[in-house]
């Protein structure tokens, strides 16, 4: 099954050439975003159906930038296997959608990756009573795996090369991977860091729970667009940047109109519009920057909303804080 | 229960016994009979029955106590979060459901808009029962509305002429399973009977154009054909024009329950004697009296079962539009699940959904069984 979905998939890929997803946008007047079908502090659907989390709201940045309003936004839910194939038949203009940056997506299923929005790790968790202290000493355990995923790849080469073996236990979402280690199927899970601290923190017992301390990948997730499109590309990529310089430089979402008007920093002068035409170079206004900065707030609200430590995800900054606080985020100059 | 069956009453003595061999026949005793003796009998008869029994009712009993006492008597039916729920009890959290009641049925449709939705299933009800009741009165006029109901339908969801416009992206939750499930139940009936006939026909190109419809359908998974409707067709329009995506699912569906309808519906012409095609002919019936008259209603007869089984099939597949980023009751439901404040709810959220498909799914079985024994008249 997998295989003719990519062999579909791969031959459209290569085959389409894109332009004009800019012009597409605007004309539509609506972004199109792919977000993930449910991943708790990332996204998922509130009570009135509204799409919240921290990929959903990168979404809504972008489209303050390019159609005006943050709100004008759908929201198009898709699995491990189907975002990609979403996004290169158009339904979708970009992919927000925790998908890690490697190599052959980049290069041989041609996508273009943009910057990194998280910075995350492989791990494992696994019950405290069953006496694993390291990942090493996992042989012969019974492993649940998302499916599709880096991780079911990781995971794979991982115990390759420490030379210990494992009994794969194959899911498709976070919450039946949650229900199967519950219901012990599986001896441990392994996902992205952040989605076992979200995960283990609606335990009902946390304590009983452990994450194993080796982080054995790097998974680099950040948002996706077609091949080929240069603009489209740039413009998703200087709206992140946007959101990361605004923390850098203090601008949030309540100061950004009064941090516009004062020109003593012209860094922000220049980013925020008052100050020569960044946002025409683009295909944009002058206000582009401003609008992403007022509609969701800046990297650190984004973040400290979502999947802060106030939140019951509770993830702390660690890699993804700004670089002069020793983590990774750094913004090129806008100049 | 009189012994003589000549003797009307019993002749009675003056004494008030009866005369000899007019006694009426007493029931049998209790010991050879009813429910006692049933249980005696079937569930104590022998040392290993009796423990089996003993061992079946343990397990029954330990099973229900639990079911009930997880489902209503520990379970928190209000609260406005999992946290709430937890306070109050430590069983099931139906006060999740209930909080997102109305994202499962409408999915995202504007809320000032949802009385189309209601109209629509109202509406539905009414249509459908014309179709599944002959006996009823003013049948002929009431087929019309059912015939019609399909674009008023479309209408009151889609909007356009005089209801502000919802876009089909909007549609989600148990509505949307609705929406593809009768969708492909109401077409593809017609559609399988046509390429079953078309298979048999004796027009070459006819036959093998159904021949080849059909294999290709069944030869391929619904998801990949789900994955062509999403993908491939977005390169065979002309730019800019916007084939609806939910149009396109919806043809899928439609032939993909088709594809198997046909063969269900030639299993049941296959059945027929040909002694009845050649009655049909004899009576110089052309080709579609005789189709209509004489084979069908007794191919359809015998293929309600499998007929019945294609829809209930097709209404469960409805869960596949995830593929195309269409969120059914069960992608509400997940994306829900990933909200912090209820996580680790899925139990509730796969009851309430299975119990929807359990309902949907036996009333059709039910029909169904109805249906075989009204239409069972071939005695």
């Amino acid at each position: 099954m997998r295989i003719i979905i990519s062999l579909v998939a791969a031959f459209f890929m290569a085959s389409v050439a894109n332009a004009g997803t800019l012009e597409d946008v605007k004309a539509r007047g609506v972004l199109n975003c792919i977000v993930n079908t449910g991943l708790p502090g990332f996204s998922y659907t509130d009570k009135t159906g509204r799409w919240k989390g921290f990929d959903a709201d990168m979404c809504r940045s972008l489209a303050a930038a390019v159609v005006g309003d943050g709100e004008k936004v759908k929201f198009i839910p898709a699995t491990g296997k189907t975002r990609f194939t979403l996004l290169n038949s158009k339904e979708g203009d970009v992919i927000f959608r925790n998908t890690t940056w490697t190599f052959v997506r980049d290069v041989d299923v041609k996508l273009t990756f943009l910057p990194t929005t998280y910075y995350d790790g492989q791990g494992f968790i696994i019950r405290k009573s069953k006496g694993v202290k390291s990942a090493k000493e996992l042989d012969g355990a019974t492993v649940c795996i998302q499916t599709g995923t880096t991780t079911e790849l990781n995971l794979a080469d991982y115990f390759r090369a420490n030379k210990i073996s494992y009994k794969p236990v194959p899911i498709e979402s976070n919450e039946e991977a949650r229900k199967n280690y519950l219901a012990d199927r599986c001896d441990t899970y392994t996902t992205d860091a952040s989605g076992l601290a979200a995960t283990r923190a609606t335990f009902d017992k946390p304590g009983d729970h452990l994450i194993l301390p080796e982080i054995i990948s790097k998974e680099p997730l950040g948002p996706v667009v077609r091949h080929g499109d240069d603009q489209w590309a740039d413009i998703v990529r200087w709206t992140v940047y946007a959101l990361i310089t605004a923390e850098e430089q203090g601008i949030t979402a309540a100061n950004a109109d009064k941090m516009a008007m004062d020109k003593s920093n012209p860094n922000v002068s220049r980013m925020l519009g008052s100050e020569g035409d960044l946002g025409g170079m683009l295909g944009l206004d002058k206000d582009w920057a401003k609008r992403v900065i007022k509609a969701q707030g800046n990297y650190a609200e984004i973040f400290e909303r979502n999947v802060g430590l106030k939140t019951p995800v509770g993830l702390a900054r660690g890699l993804n804080a700004l670089y002069t606080n020793g983590g990774l985020q750094y913004s090129p100059p806008f100049r | 229960m009189t012994l003589g069956k000549e003797e009307k009453t019993p002749a009675v003595t003056e004494d008030g016994g009866y005369l000899p061999g007019t006694h009426p026949d007493l029931p049998p005793p209790s010991s050879v009979h009813g429910p006692v003796h049933w249980i005696k009998v079937n569930l104590f008869g022998s040392v290993v029955d009796t423990a089996l029994t003993l061992l079946a009712v343990y397990f029954l009993y330990s099973a229900l106590t639990f079911l009930v006492g997880w489902m209503f008597i520990n379970a928190a039916f209000t609260g406005e979060s999992r946290n709430d729920c937890r306070a109050v009890a430590d069983g099931a959290c139906w006060a999740f459901i209930g909080n997102r009641l109305s994202l499962f049925i409408y999915g995202f449709y504007p809320e000032p808009e949802r009385w189309r939705v209601d109209l629509s299933f109202v509406l539905l009800i009414l249509a459908i029962v014309p179709v599944l009741y002959e006996d009823m009165p003013q049948r002929g006029k009431a087929l019309t509305y059912s015939c019609l109901y399909p674009l008023i339908a479309a209408w009151l969801l889609v909007g356009g002429f005089g209801l502000e416009k919802v876009s089909t992206d909007q549609f989600g939750g148990l509505m949307l399973n609705v929406v593809i499930g009768v969708t492909g139940i109401a077409f593809s009936l017609p559609i399988g009977i046509v390429l079953a006939l078309g298979r048999q026909s004796q027009l070459p190109i006819v036959r093998i154009l159904c021949v080849s419809f059909i294999e290709i359908i069944r030869g391929v998974p619904l998801i990949t054909l789900l994955f062509v409707a999403a993908v491939m067709l977005s390169y065979f329009v002309p730019p800019g024009t916007n084939f609806d995506l939910l149009v396109r699912m919806l043809i899928m569906v439609t032939l993909f329950a088709s594809g198997y309808m046909a063969e269900v519906i030639r299993g049941g012409l296959q059945a027929i004697p040909n002694g009845q095609y050649e009655a049909a002919d004899a009576m110089g019936l052309k080709y579609w009296q005789s189709m209509r008259l004489v084979v069908l209603p007794q191919a359809l007869k015998i293929s309600i079962p499998g007929i019945v089984n294609t829809f209930i099939a097709l209404y469960k597949d409805t869960t596949l539009v995830i593929v195309i980023g269409r969120l059914d009751i069960l992608g509400i439901g997940n994306s829900s699940l990933a909200d912090t404040k209820w996580q680790g709810l899925s139990t509730e959220v796969y009851i309430f959904v299975a119990l929807f498909f359990f309902f949907s799914c036996f009333s059709m079985s039910r029909y169904s069984l109805w249906l075989e024994k009204k239409l069972h008249t071939g005695h």
